[in-house]
């Protein structure tokens, strides 16, 4: 598998300049434009990450993670969630900034290339802020009466666990 | 939501420290974490503004509109009865393609039109339709072709190849697209029959 992936990268590159060649429209000027637009992006969410890192790393250190991860450690096991990656499978739907600094956190423990250190990328992947979603996407409209999206979410959330932990043992072995 | 989280989180630690004995520990790691999260910035910095720019090429080029036509059949499928040429359809196709090009930023603001269109064409203004049920669950396990964020940072921990959990991600992300769009369906179905029934009650 990770040969085919070295190529996805360099070919989505090249299809995307390509296209735009073909489009006649002025490919450097558009990265500029759009390179420019991840400087206040990235800016706007470190004060986030220094508060959600510093929140994971001392939740870390005083051991209560521990605890947690093997108070699960019967469900998890059922669904062969690695105990490293949990944590993830909790944060995921709350906080898109928070699993980032989660993900920071699990790959310095457990190295990337390792089976939890790679669920808890795909689970980080593969699923959405949950909450997030739900609240802005309805707030928009005003409605309050949500009928089943939250449970319907939040289902297929949890099966994204599952999900994660099994393709990582489909394509890795 | 994330304020109760968050709170609970310091204060549990705090304590969890001082009754495990590893309060040095925590003290060590509050005195250290914004460092570490100013350099995951720094780090990411560089791979977020060029994925930023070489999906604003994509976005330019016209891309976004083909992976919207390509979307089409896959409309009907999902959103049964909306007519293909409203506004409503055309800016979930926008919302859908954004989505998969990881433009978080575009797909926001695209998702709300959606979600007014929808709403002009709903019976009952105070509860979600069948179709905006879907379209938010569809949001909610967004399925991205390109995970570059996760990769980053995979790379800045010394991956061999940051990308290769792509076929992987890919693979999770549409099998629990399927299962929430099928509890989605299943609830859909039960509603509009309990309203049904409701209506044949009212009028005898």
């Amino acid at each position: 598998m990770t040969d085919i992936s070295i190529y996805i990268i360099p070919s989505v590159i090249a299809l995307f300049i390509a296209a735009g060649l073909v489009w006649r429209i002025n490919v450097f000027d558009s990265f500029i434009d759009g390179a420019k637009s991840g400087i206040p992006t990235i800016i706007s969410v470190v004060p986030t990450l220094v508060g959600l890192i510093t929140a994971v790393e001392m939740f870390k250190a005083s051991g209560a993670l521990d605890m947690i991860t093997s108070a699960l450690l019967p469900v998890t096991n059922l669904i062969g969630l690695p105990a490293e990656a949990v944590p993830m499978a909790l944060l995921r739907p709350i906080s898109g900034s928070g699993s980032i600094a989660l993900l920071n956190s699990i790959l310095g423990t457990c190295g990337p290339d390792t089976f939890a250190g790679r669920t808890a990328s795909v689970l980080c992947g593969a699923s959405e802020t949950t909450f997030y979603t739900i609240s802005v996407y309805c707030g928009a409209v005003g409605i309050k009466k949500t009928r089943h999206i939250l449970a319907a979410s939040l289902i297929s959330d949890a099966s994204s666990a599952f999900f994660s932990a099994l393709a990582v043992r489909i394509f890795f072995g | 939501m994330l304020n109760i989280i968050w709170a609970a989180i310091m204060l549990v630690s705090v304590i969890c420290g001082i009754a495990t004995g590893r309060i040095g520990d925590v003290s060590n790691a509050a005195l250290d974490s914004g460092r570490q999260a100013v350099e995951l910035c720094i780090s990411l910095l560089g791979s977020i503004c060029f994925w930023s720019g070489i999906m604003k090429i994509a976005e330019k080029s016209g891309l976004t509109a083909i992976i919207g036509k390509l979307c089409r059949p896959l409309m009907r499928l999902l959103f049964p009865g909306l007519r293909a040429d409203s506004h409503a359809a055309g800016a979930i196709t926008m919302n859908m393609s954004a989505n998969l090009l990881g433009l978080g930023d575009a797909a926001t603001p695209l998702g709300i039109e959606a979600m007014k269109g929808l709403q002009e064409i709903n019976p009952d203004k105070s509860t979600v339709s069948s179709h905006m049920v879907t379209f938010i669950v569809m949001n909610t396990a967004s399925i991205q072709l390109l995970p570059t964020t996760i990769a980053a940072v995979r790379a800045e921990h010394g991956a061999a190849s940051p990308m290769d959990i792509l076929p992987a991600v890919l693979l999770s992300s549409v099998c629990s697209l399927a299962v929430g769009l099928a509890v989605a369906a299943l609830g859909n179905v039960s509603c509009s029959r309990r309203q049904r029934l409701k209506l044949q009650k009212q009028a005898p």
